[in-house]
């Protein structure tokens, strides 16, 4: 196995491949806990996998991760209940 | 049934912290194949945004296998690894994930004989409407008006329309999909990959970078496209046209929104004259026309 991957350009997943890009935000994505319905679209529409959604019986509790997130805003766009908000960074 | 949210399976195939400019639809439709493919997937993936998204080894941002080719070879290379999976009897469905210049232009040659000898492998055209990974020069598929960095004026020839040159190949699925309907994309990508022969999925991607609106309204801008008119969802199974269901509103003409709303959203649009945007209207009419015909059949 060593062998081969001295051989052939070999790439392997890996989270976080082009470094910390939560740092490329300039606009923050905050949940309105008290708003949000838990339906889930903001993770189906996340283009970059950092929304988690965790099965809560009949809805999703939404989480997400500010260690990648580059702060797009299409999670806000795309909220039913405008339950998400773009805060500017500092 | 259609499909929920809690049907989809929640693996990320699309790692955080990839390389994708913010409100990338590239990196959206290819988390909507893994969630409609799974770990059955292996992708073909030519020069373009996505090897940018892949990031340097020895690292990768998508965790897909896949296998990185040449440009115009992408079709050839996915034929080859369909047959070998086929000779091993390794379940796989083998996915060609190209952009508008990997399918229309430097790569119609493979992909059409991919199609011509139909190879067992679904071609999926991530259509961004320019070459955004080499700075947002014209393609084929870049629509009629578009300001690009060698189109400073617009382009003055209109768009190719490559879902119909694709069923004219005679192969058994052809549709069109869109970013801003998963559900549509991932249903098509399923019933692609049960069918054998060649499947071509034509994937309409607002790129923020290129086509100049906020990341933030990918989704709408998408969503525009088709409410417009502009952009057509529909499927074709061994050549029979069918209008899928998020784009049947609009086949009643007045029920679409003026095409001024899709334009004036986007700044490649910003100089386009009014005669300009009355020659798209009549483009746009016109397809309609063409696609009820040939759907009525």
């Amino acid at each position: 196995m060593e062998r081969a991957e001295y051989l052939l350009p070999l790439s392997r997943p890996k989270v976080g491949v082009q470094g910390v890009t939560g740092s490329w935000r300039i606009r923050k994505p905050t949940i309105n806990y008290v708003k949000c319905i838990g339906c889930g679209l903001c993770w189906l529409y996340c283009p970059d996998s950092v929304i988690d959604i965790e099965d809560v019986g009949s809805r999703f509790r939404v989480s997400i991760d500010y260690t990648y997130c580059k702060g797009c805003g299409i999670c806000a766009s795309v909220c039913p209940v405008k339950a998400i908000e773009m805060v500017k960074e500092v | 049934m259609p499909l929920t949210i809690r049907d989809l399976p929640k693996e990320k195939y699309v790692l955080p912290g990839n390389a994708a400019c913010p409100g990338c639809p590239e990196a959206m439709g290819l988390r909507y194949v893994g969630m409609a493919l799974g770990s059955k997937a292996i992708l073909v993936i030519p020069a373009g945004c996505t090897s940018i998204i892949q990031g340097l080894m020895p690292g990768s941002g998508l965790s897909f296998p896949i296998v990185n080719v040449a440009f115009s070879s992408a079709d050839a290379v996915a034929s080859g690894v369909a047959v070998a999976k086929e000779l091993i009897a390794e379940e796989s469905v083998v996915v060609v994930w190209a952009g508008d210049g990997a399918t229309a232009d430097i790569g119609f040659a493979t992909l059409s004989g991919a199609a011509e000898r139909n190879d067992n492998i679904i071609h999926i055209c991530v259509d961004n409407e320019a070459y955004m990974n080499t700075g947002i020069q014209r393609s084929s598929l870049t629509p009629l008006g578009a300001w690009t960095t060698t189109t400073w004026r617009g382009k003055t020839e209109p768009k190719k329309n490559m879902p119909l040159i694709m069923i004219s190949h005679g192969v058994p699925y052809v549709a069109t999909a869109s970013v801003a309907y998963p559900m549509d994309f991932i249903e098509k990508l399923r019933k692609a990959a049960s069918i054998k022969g060649f499947k071509y999925i034509h994937l309409h991607a607002p790129c923020p970078v290129g086509w100049r609106f906020d990341p933030s309204e990918t989704v709408e801008i998408a969503r525009l496209a088709i409410e417009t008119g502009m952009w057509v969802l529909m499927e074709a199974e061994n050549g029979k046209i069918r209008i899928s269901p998020p784009s049947k509103p609009y086949i009643d003409k007045n029920r679409r929104k003026p095409l001024k709303e899709y334009l004036e959203r986007q700044g490649r649009f910003r100089d386009v004259s009014n005669e300009l945007i009355k020659e798209l209207e009549k483009e746009v009419d016109e397809y309609w026309e063409l696609l009820i015909r040939l759907s009525s059949q």
